[in-house]
């Protein structure tokens, strides 16, 4: 049987959510799998809702399109659920059973109780990752937050690799014809003046997503053949 | 000079220099259009059968564009209108390298279909590429070309014409174009976009058939999202068309005709007048006919059958829908389904006679579709009246664009299979010989 996850990501403008799904897919491609996004957003403006849809398999996905009933659910701000910034309401819609929910915040949010009872009934196993907190403590800013997601979700799937996931950091950052939006573009800009420059921005990304895919690992999240990945994936021929 | 080229640089789209329509900067001693004119012709039998092909990850638009790069096309016209695809943008860089004779941009969709019949009148091959409203603007032109027997190839990216307006890819569009008298094609994806323009010039201009072709995909999926496509070296083209041979005497531009109809009564309503017309339309539906051959010969038949001896239930869909079903039957496979897919890539000719053949043992038949009125459950309801026992199935269907969810299609198998009542799909629209007839009472009183 094909493994195969379909991932829907809800952020909010800013947060990196269709560069992650981006290098998550060039990962899972890297790591010999098959994988397909589709970005979804209105305006582009930060704090803005955005979605990405991400589909990872190790078989041809012919599929397309959003994706309104997801294994995987990642929300990358509390606002999301809080506030309703979303496409998708509430939060879990759609959500298959024994499906997971991967929230960006530090320890367990109080849910209304018709959301909590719903999510148990569909025994949704809910994740709550401190990416934000983590991507300060590593990289000293916040900006890597969808890296420690994507690490996370790496290692929650087991369809690809840290090498796959460093690879793709690299592609995304050192370019390979990628095209992005003027919006990306300008905050590409912002995230690298604010390192010295591109070997360290990749460095610390590549940190950040480290510790995402072992704290996964370290809470038994992970995909059973996932181990723990120490020290660092050598990034020094870029 | 080179301020002037770099402010010029700057109107263009940043970023993909595949998309870019950047002027090339100016090199007096290279010929732009050099590597056009190195292209070798190639028969269209080893165009499509034996040419050895390479992979590439591109747009269904950057298909299009180099299916056209192989298409020895004379005459290109753009209108870009909202929502449009990239397509006509880059047909127009083809123009800059030489590989399209004539390139420019029309007034409106009027305007260009009139002056694309006109073109392919006089005897040149002629390319344009529409979308959603654009396609209905254009109809007036459209519908008369069958009629007028003009060979032309037409790109249409169906991004929704019903209200609300959406611009995402609901293909209700198609239901007006496969009552025009033209051949239309249904892609799926990239590759289907790039296989089936080039096979469309090549069958547009066969003499027994001499009618324009219409290529459809469900916009957005296919034009914008990038997928793989085998494509034939760039440096082989097919044959360029050969007016003089045609079956229709081309345009004398040199003495134009005071008038284009030389028989007065076709314009005058008595008997002969209906009667030419009624001879005029039967021969263009006759050449629609005509063409089974030729889309069996270079595109491999009018659909694709899958696992569909012994299966349990048939899924029979064409564009983005037989994409959604192709993961439909691999759900079903893991719930312990055996589900057979047929896509349809032909709309017109419609494979009357396949579906006869492929659906005479089955016992559940699943169409599902893009658009709220199920055109393709009510060709294949005909087509296989008479031949056929099962319970039709015309839906799930979505609306306004939306991306059809698998799962959706997998309940109706699991409910057609079980008798369960469906949840997402009318009873008016279930059809079939096994189908109780209190049941669909609405649906004939509705009809």
């Amino acid at each position: 049987m094909a493994k195969r996850f379909n991932i829907r990501m809800a952020g909010v403008g800013g947060q990196g959510v269709v560069t992650g799904s981006h290098i998550l897919s060039t990962a899972v491609i890297n790591a010999g799998g098959e994988s397909t996004i589709v970005p979804f957003y209105g305006s582009e403006k930060r704090m803005a809702p955005v979605e990405s849809y991400v589909r990872v398999s190790d078989e041809a996905i012919y599929e397309i399109g959003e994706i309104t009933f997801p294994h995987i659910i990642i929300i990358f701000h509390p606002q999301v659920i809080t506030h309703g910034k979303s496409y998708t309401m509430p939060f879990y819609f759609g959500l298959k059973e024994d499906g997971i929910a991967l929230i960006n915040n530090d320890g367990p949010m109080k849910l209304h109780r018709d959301q909590a009872r719903e999510l148990e009934e569909r025994r949704a196993k809910l994740y709550y990752f401190p990416a934000t907190k983590i991507s300060l403590e590593v990289a000293g800013m916040d900006l890597a937050t969808n890296m420690a997601l994507m690490g996370c979700i790496g290692a929650i799937t087991g369809l690809t690799t840290m090498a796959g996931l460093d690879q793709a950091v690299k592609d995304r950052f050192l370019g390979k014809g990628f095209v992005v939006s003027g919006g990306t573009a300008a905050l590409d800009s912002v995230v690298e003046r604010k390192f010295k420059k591109k070997q360290e921005l990749i460095e610390k990304n590549v940190a950040v997503m480290r510790a995402g895919w072992n704290y996964a690992v370290d809470h038994g999240w992970a995909s059973p053949d996932v181990k723990r990945v120490e020290e660092p994936v050598a990034t020094a021929n870029a | 000079m080179s301020e002037a080229l770099e402010s010029e640089q700057k109107t263009n789209p940043q970023g993909d220099p595949i998309t870019s329509v950047a002027a090339p900067k100016a090199d007096a001693k290279k010929d732009p259009h050099a590597e056009a004119k190195r292209q070798k012709i190639v028969t269209p039998e080893y165009m499509f059968h034996e040419a050895p092909r390479t992979k590439e990850f591109i747009t269904g638009s950057e298909a299009a564009k180099e299916a056209v790069r192989r298409s020895s096309v004379d005459l290109a016209i753009a209108y870009p209108i909202t929502p449009q695809s990239e397509t006509m943008q880059l047909i127009g860089v083809l123009y800059g390298e030489g590989y399209v004779k004539e390139y420019y941009r029309g007034e409106e969709e009027v305007g260009v279909m009139a002056a694309i019949a006109g073109g392919s009148r006089a005897g040149v091959r002629c390319f344009t590429a529409t979308a959603g409203p654009g396609t209905l603007r254009g109809l007036e032109g459209i519908a008369s070309w069958p009629g007028h027997r003009l060979p032309v190839v037409a790109m249409f990216t169906c991004r929704v014409v019903n209200a609300p307006l959406a611009i995402q890819p609901d293909n209700i569009e198609v239901s007006y174009l496969i009552n025009s008298g033209m051949i239309v094609f249904h892609a799926e994806n990239q590759q289907d976009m790039f296989d089936f323009i080039m096979a469309g010039f090549t069958i547009s201009e066969k003499n027994d058939v001499t009618l324009p072709v219409g290529v459809c995909c469900d916009g957005f999926f296919v034009t914008h999202a990038r997928g793989y496509v085998r494509m034939q070296d760039r440096g082989l083209r097919l044959p360029p068309r050969e007016a003089w041979r045609g079956a229709v005497p081309v345009l004398d531009a040199e003495n134009p005709p005071a008038r284009l109809s030389r028989d007065a009564p076709v314009q005058k309503s008595n008997f002969m007048a209906y009667n030419i017309h009624a001879v005029w339309q039967q021969e263009v539906w006759a050449a629609v006919e005509r063409s089974r051959k030729y889309i069996n010969k270079y595109m491999g038949g009018l659909l694709t059958a899958e696992n569909v001896e012994g299966a349990d239930a048939l899924i029979i869909a064409s564009g983005s829908a037989a994409a959604q079903s192709r993961e439909a039957v691999r759900l079903c496979k893991e719930k312990g389904l055996n589900v057979g897919l047929i896509k349809v890539r032909s709309l017109r000719p419609f494979p009357t006679k396949e579906l006869r053949e492929l659906c005479g043992k089955a016992k559940l038949i699943v169409v599902p579709e893009f658009n709220y009125v199920g055109w393709l459950a009510k060709e294949v309801a005909t087509a296989i009246y008479g031949f056929s026992k099962a319970k039709i199935i015309g839906g799930p269907r979505v609306y306004g664009g939306q991306s059809m969810p698998v799962e959706l299609i997998v309940d109706e198998v699991e409910s057609g299979l079980t008798g369960k009542k469906s949840t997402n799909v009318a009873m008016s629209q279930i059809m079939g010989g096994t189908v109780n007839p209190d049941e669909v009472a609405h649906f004939m009183r509705s009809i």
